[in-house]
């Protein structure tokens, strides 16, 4: 049995079909993070398993119970969102219990609950404050904190990070898997930050226009796009690609001048295509003084970008710019002729018509 | 940079000028002109309302009195003549109290919950039902009366309280509900959401979380219709019936129908009587307005 189950999800706002045709099962206990560009529609199928907007389409199962028309609150979920959403007139435990006593349970199991999940949070000390009394970070964890105390098998986070400072998101983002380990609940996670999109998922969803593009381990993501969108959204700084044909019954790919073998390549059936595209992502590159045949792309140095640690070195190659990430005590000299040693076995390869992964 | 120390030492910028300068003269010239021009009159009233009629009669209006005394005040609330009656503006008073509470309640909760399902449970057709609101609003009122006479006559109410308090109150209802539809519709939606996965229902939200956060609005909202309705004349004298006249209509009753000499200091009073309840509106709920607004500013 499914955690929760989406089957044909269509959604429409009045002409505009923002999901369309929408398959996703989370098993129990996964972390799940949908991860898109603005406006691809992750809100809304965040609202729509919450049952905040009604379905054009589809059905939604949440632990095998058919909830495609129940309420809200009836669906065993607890939700968190970007603004928080406090209610601003109540302190923080009557934010915690509204819910409870809607829910008419008992006061002292009401008090049990709001401890329980002060206690996880640490938001003990906050309880009598008003939330307009609250930092950032303490109006997050209270709002957490609501979806907790409903004691419910699936959390639904709609960015619950994107207000806060850097340091306090990287924190946050930790405290959050550390809950996860702890609860086991099956969490789904919306959110822009490739960073907690990799850190946090159990298995990233990459949406676009409506559409689950790849849903996948952040591994699998990350090594092996299933597309051309996939492969630029995912990784900063992003992936470089080449145009260029595969010869030699799939054997090399060759764009310019260059040749590079494909033998070792992780993926389908190559062949010969006329239109093809290789993908090489900056970390996987390196500058090396001596060309190999095959296995290297001759490059001048253009600029470098000092990123801390790492350093983005931008090079041109056959007319085409090459990002490389190296170290930074290894910069080269702009201007230098250096030559880019592939890694085959990280590289992506797709079908320029179709976009697909090869 | 050299004399990076002077630069410390003195600011840069224009000197900052003294407390009064010629423009700042000027800009409080004016201010303390106009100032005086609007309370003027006020300042007469009062002084005429605690004069003796002799006094009035035989002094300068901007003399301040000798002798002040009460009896034009009690005789303006209690025994001054509209014409058949001589009971004074106090039955005029109640008239008006007995009007303008029940209208003020009902249009306000009517409309704070039109506004509600407006803004945040969209029906069918809501998007036309508020563009026809809208326009509502807008048509005047005038064109409305004979029917309404029509109505209310046929419904049994003409020429009773009931007639004047259903008139407001259907008055009231376009604007009021445009208001809180757009005051309700710039709280943040998720706030909306929470309450609806929290389990809160279409009344909960509303009284629970929407009400509590609205006092701003609601504040506005009194002050607007109670003013509007207790300073309304029209409505009183067409659709109230003689009995039933509204304060403002009865000043007016009182005012015009003095036998003999006109009693100035007892129409002064009677109209310092009549406008006294807006004014104690604006000053008493204009802090509480300020103070809600400022409440309401925090985005939980
Ligand atoms: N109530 C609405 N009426 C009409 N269109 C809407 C409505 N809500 C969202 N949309 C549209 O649906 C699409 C998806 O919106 P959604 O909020 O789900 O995007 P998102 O992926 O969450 O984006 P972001 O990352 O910016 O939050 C957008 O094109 C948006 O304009
Ligand atoms: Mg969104």
């Amino acid at each position: 049995m499914h955690s929760v189950s989406v089957q044909n999800l269509s959604l429409k706002f009045g002409a505009a079909e923002v999901l369309k045709n929408l398959n996703l099962d989370v098993e129990e206990g996964e972390f799940i993070v949908l991860l898109g560009p603005s406006g691809c529609g992750k809100s809304t199928l965040l609202n729509c398993l919450a049952g905040l907007l009604e379905l054009s389409e589809g059905q939604i199962h949440i632990k095998g119970k058919n909830v495609t028309w129940a309420e809200p609150s009836e669906r065993g979920i607890g939700m968190v969102f970007q603004s928080y959403a406090l209610y601003p007139q109540m302190t923080v435990r009557g934010n915690l219990s509204f819910g409870l006593k809607i829910a008419k349970l008992p006061k002292e199991e009401i008090e049990k609950r709001v401890q329980r999940a002060s206690e996880i949070l640490q938001i003990g000390p906050l309880l009598d404050r008003k939330p307009g009394a609250l930092s950032g970070g303490q109006r997050q964890r209270v709002a957490i904190g609501r979806a907790l105390v409903r004691d419910v098998d699936v959390f639904l986070f709609d960015e619950p990070l994107s207000n806060l400072d850097a340091k306090l998101r990287s924190e946050l983002r930790v405290e959050l898997k550390r809950l996860h380990n702890r609860l086991k609940n099956t969490m789904i996670y919306v959110t822009h930050d490739q960073i907690e999109a990799l850190t946090l998922a159990d298995r990233i969803a990459i949406m676009r226009g409506g559409i689950i593009q790849q849903l996948d381990a952040p591994q699998t993501i990350y090594n092996r796009p299933s597309n051309l969108f996939v492969a630029g959204f995912i990784g900063s700084p992003a992936m470089n690609f080449i145009k260029g044909t595969t010869v030699g019954g799939g054997k090399a790919f060759k764009f310019g001048d260059v040749t590079l073998n494909l033998v070792g390549y992780e993926g389908g059936a190559i062949m010969d295509r006329p239109k093809a595209i290789i993908g090489l992502r900056p970390e996987h590159l390196a500058i090396v003084d001596e060309a190999v045949p095959g296995l290297t792309i001759p490059a001048v140095v253009e600029i470098d970008e000092p990123m801390g640690a790492d350093s983005l070195v931008w090079l041109e190659a056959e007319g085409k710019q090459i990002s490389v990430r190296v170290p930074v005590e290894h910069r080269p000299v702009a201007g230098t002729k250096v030559h880019l040693k592939v890694d085959i076995a990280k590289s992506s390869l797709f079908d320029e018509t179709s976009e697909l992964r090869i | 940079m050299t004399n990076a120390a002077s630069f410390a030492t003195t600011p840069s910028g224009a000197k900052p000028k003294p407390f009064i300068t010629w423009e700042r003269f000027v800009v409080y010239a004016v201010l303390i002109v106009c100032a005086l021009f609007f309370l003027l009159p006020l300042y007469i009233m009062i002084m005429t309302s605690f004069k003796s009629m002799a006094e009035v009669q035989s002094g300068n209006i901007f003399v301040p009195t000798l002798h002040p005394t009460f009896d034009a005040w009690s005789k303006a609330w209690d025994s001054a003549c509209t014409g058949l009656y001589c009971e004074g503006i106090k039955v005029g008073f109640w008239n008006s109290v007995k009007i303008t509470v029940p209208s003020t309640i009902v249009s306000i909760a009517v409309a704070s919950v039109t506004g509600y399902s407006l803004a945040n449970w969209p029906f069918k057709f809501s998007e036309v039902f508020f563009t026809i609101l809208l326009l509502g609003s807008f048509i005047p009122y005038v064109v409305m009366i004979y029917p309404l006479v029509i109505i209310t006559r046929e419904l049994g109410i003409f020429s009773t309280l009931w007639a004047v308090i259903l008139v407001h109150t259907i008055f009231g209802l376009p604007i009021q509900t445009l208001l809180f539809r757009n005051y309700f519709a710039s709280l943040p939606q998720e706030l909306f959401k929470a309450a609806r996965v929290d389990g809160a229902g279409y009344w909960g939200i509303f009284f629970r979380i929407f009400v509590p956060m609205s006092v701003p609005i609601f504040t506005v909202s009194v002050i607007l219709q109670v003013t509007g309705i207790w300073n309304d004349f029209l409505f009183g004298v067409i659709y109230a019936g003689p009995t039933n006249y509204p304060m403002t209509v009865q000043l007016n009753n009182i005012v015009n129908s003095s036998m003999g000499g006109k009693a100035y200091n007892v129409d002064m009073a009677a109209t310092i009587l009549t406008g006294i309840v807006p004014l104690t509106i604006y000053f008493v709920s204009g802090k509480y307005f300020v103070r809600g607004i400022a409440a309401g500013a925090v985005k939980g």
